[in-house]
């Protein structure tokens, strides 16, 4: 695994290398590389990166406050929720550009899709609902209404429960995916803003960024069944916000963005201790695994770039510059 | 107050039909001031229902949640007039809400509060900045979300010191609340090494703030007033009376800046914020009230949606309970600002950042980096702990 590793490393190494010397060579990156698409909020652009010479490859331009960023479940498309345009834009795996644009409804932020990649569900902060978009036709087929701001957006793994978290309202909502009906909400703690699922549906974390808390929900019971905090020798406690979460396949390390701690912590998803702080950039907001899960991404949003983090040895190894105010991280194959 | 009742009546009936509990009412009260406020600037003249219209925003805010937890919230305004019996108003009002947001000036803050203690009442105190309320004058029901003039004195003193703009040159009105404002920037001067070079004070020889030929007249004055000072980095305005402050930028005898009353700003809020999601808030705020959000309807949606949030967390309208949480440990409230806002226990004051404005942006948020607390951060703006003679009860 060492060695495995060590190898990986020389091999980057060398890349880098060889992409200064000839950048063309990088269209003729192997099968093994992907591609991270990453959304930044100030400067209305996709920077894609190659996670295997680990430099930007390509910047897209997209429409105004890009932030959540998803790759479509086919694998053909990225989607873009670009605020200020009240729109969705679907960007061209292929060609790289955007082809069109779907129906979000005002001020999309954070979206996630059914397992089949057929219905999008879009939380639209300014009119307190969650859209509802046939991906397909590329149409608005419903309007759920939750509290106030709705952002976080996570569907259970058996496809019957999406969770919708609400800021101000201070809640995950469940909304019966056949119904589209509210069945349940959870008091979580201030200004939730990103749900996850462990991939056996067990549990559903809930990161509250005003809060400074990780609340561990029991998706059966729908109660908070246990709290995740964060205490950081020489840090104020105001400082540590929650932001986005990853959880490995396996359910058993989940990484979570700090903010303006400037830290991804790294919890043991069995016992919710933190193991670890990682010092990455500043504003730390959301993060994507390459489908290997070899490598965490995650976006600094006020130090302008990717801080790259080895998933097994648990280190930040590369940081990568983008564009302006980095907030979101999709990935692909090429 | 009729159209409010009819209109909780009616959503009364359409839950009870679908639920089959009653929705808990939560009522709060509205105590402000007849009239409006004059201003050297036409555009900073406040609306009508300045400091309502925030709290208005947070009873749809709260009742979005409370229709998951079958709570629903109601206000009722009434407004005083100077010479009109406030205690009496505030115990009417306290018939009805346990909970009272007041726009009053320092006495009759006082007044009210003292008024209806012995029934539990519970006042937020939006409009009145004056140090000696948190102090001195403190009481134990009532809870200010108006940041002090201390603290928004510390949050300028902060940044001019942090710009290394040490001397001051400080021009104070000739009224009562001017003094205690410039009171405030001594202090602050003080406490973060600034150093005010001189002192000169703007008599109000009375007269219009608004004239025909205005410009004329102010552009002679100002020069004139304003020479012959020590050399000085930036002239701090303490005008809260509104009589001369505005006529300072671009008319000192000096190229210097201005700040205070004019110029940089320091505020608990301000439109042109757009930081940490307050675009969300900006946005509900325009389509409720076609205008723009200010400060006191900042204050009063933030005193409203700490209501919200207490039931929610208490499961509860008591007045105890939502006291009680909102002292506790467990308190806070996201304000757009960046960080969670919570209270102080030794003088029932919210902790804010403070936006420094210049009419049109935001230039900064203090605390400044490197103004460090060994409690929050937060308690480097204004009177802290171990200096406050507040003693609650």
């Amino acid at each position: 695994m060492q060695a495995a590793m060590m190898m990986n490393r020389s091999k980057m190494l060398c890349r880098v290398w060889l992409c200064g010397a000839a950048t063309w060579l990088v269209t003729a990156a192997p099968a093994s590389a992907f591609l991270a698409y990453v959304s930044n909020e100030k400067s209305n652009t996709v920077s894609v990166i190659d996670t295997d010479s680990w430099t930007v490859t390509a910047t897209i331009k997209v429409g105004q406050r890009p932030r959540g960023i998803e790759l479509t479940r086919d694998g053909k498309s990225v989607l873009v929720a670009v605020g200020d345009d009240d729109t969705i834009q679907i960007i061209d795996v292929a060609s790289q550009k955007v082809v069109d644009s779907l129906p979000s409804g005002p001020d999309p932020e954070l979206f996630t899709q059914d397992a089949a990649g057929k219905i999008l569900y879009v939380a639209n902060e300014n009119d307190n609902t969650v859209t509802v978009i046939d991906l397909e036709k590329r149409v608005r087929i419903g309007d759920v209404q939750v509290g106030v701001e709705p952002e976080g957006m996570a569907i259970s793994p058996d496809g019957k429960i999406l969770i919708n978290t609400s800021e101000t309202t201070n809640m995950a909502h469940f909304i019966d995916t056949a119904t589209r009906e509210i069945v349940a909400n959870v008091l979580v703690d201030a200004r939730p803003r990103f749900a996850e699922f462990k991939r056996d549906g067990s549990e559903l974390w809930v990161s509250s960024e005003i809060g400074g808390t990780v609340s561990v929900i029991d998706p059966a019971k729908r109660v908070v069944t246990d709290k995740i905090e964060f205490n950081i020798p020489g840090l104020r406690r105001e400082a540590i916000q929650p932001v986005g979460i990853g959880m490995t396949r396996d359910a058993k390390t989940a990484f979570i963005a700090l903010g303006p701690a400037n830290r991804i912590a790294i919890v043991d998803a069995a016992t919710h201790k933190v193991i670890k702080y990682l010092l990455v950039g500043q504003r730390v907001w959301h993060m994507a695994f390459t489908p290997d899960e070899k490598y965490l991404l995650v976006t600094n949003g006020v130090s302008n770039d990717v801080s790259v983090i080895d998933v097994a040895a648990q280190k930040v190894i590369k940081t990568i510059q983008v564009g302006e105010l980095p907030w979101g991280v999709a990935m692909a194959r090429p | 107050m009729i159209r409010w009742l009819i209109g909780a009546i009616s959503l009364c009936a359409v839950t009870s039909s679908a639920l089959a509990a009653e929705p808990l009412m939560i009522s709060i009260g509205y105590l402000g001031q007849a009239g409006i406020k004059a201003t050297l600037s036409l555009v900073e003249l406040p609306s009508e229902n300045d400091g309502i219209a925030g709290a208005r925003l947070a009873i749809e805010d709260n009742n979005t949640t409370g229709r998951f937890l079958k709570q629903q919230f109601g206000l009722e305004e009434v407004r005083v007039k100077g010479g009109d019996d406030v205690a009496g108003a505030a115990r009417n009002l306290a018939g009805r809400n346990t909970f009272i947001i007041a726009d009053l000036p320092p006495d009759a803050l006082l007044q009210a509060a003292d008024a209806v203690r012995d029934r539990g009442g519970i006042l937020f105190n939006v409009g009145a900045a004056d140090d000696r309320l948190r102090e001195a004058d403190c009481r134990a029901n009532v809870i200010h979300i108006a940041p002090t003039r201390s603290m928004l004195a510390d949050a300028l003193a902060q940044y001019l010191v942090w710009k290394q703009w040490k001397r001051w040159l400080l021009v104070v009105g000739s009224h009562d609340d001017d003094r205690l404002e410039a009171d405030a920037y001594r202090r602050a001067a003080a406490r973060f090494g600034a150093k005010i070079v001189q002192e000169r004070v703007f008599e109000d020889t009375g007269g219009a703030r608004r004239t025909d030929s205005g410009v004329t007249l102010i552009q002679r004055q100002i020069p004139v007033f304003t020479q012959q000072a020590p050399a000085y980095d930036v002239m701090i305005a303490a005008d809260e009376s509104e009589v001369f402050a505005s006529y300072l930028p671009y008319r000192t005898w000096d190229p210097r800046p201005v700040a205070g009353s004019a110029g940089l700003v320091p505020t608990s809020w301000h439109a042109a914020q757009d930081q940490w999601g307050a675009v969300q808030i900006q946005n509900r705020f325009t389509k409720l009230n076609a205008r723009r959000m200010t400060a006191r309807d900042m204050q009063a949606w933030l005193a409203t949606r700490m209501i919200g949030e207490a039931a929610s967390r208490t499961n509860s309208g008591d007045g105890k309970a939502i006291l009680a949480f909102l002292k506790s440990p467990d308190f806070s409230i996201a304000g757009f600002k960046g960080q969670r806002l919570t209270i102080r226990d030794w003088n029932l004051q919210l902790r804010q950042p403070i936006l420094l404005v210049d009419g049109r942006m935001v230039v900064s948020v203090s605390p400044q980096d490197g103004f460090l607390h060994q409690v929050s951060e937060l308690d480097t703006l204004g009177i802290d702990r171990p200096e406050s003679k507040c003693r609650l009860q």
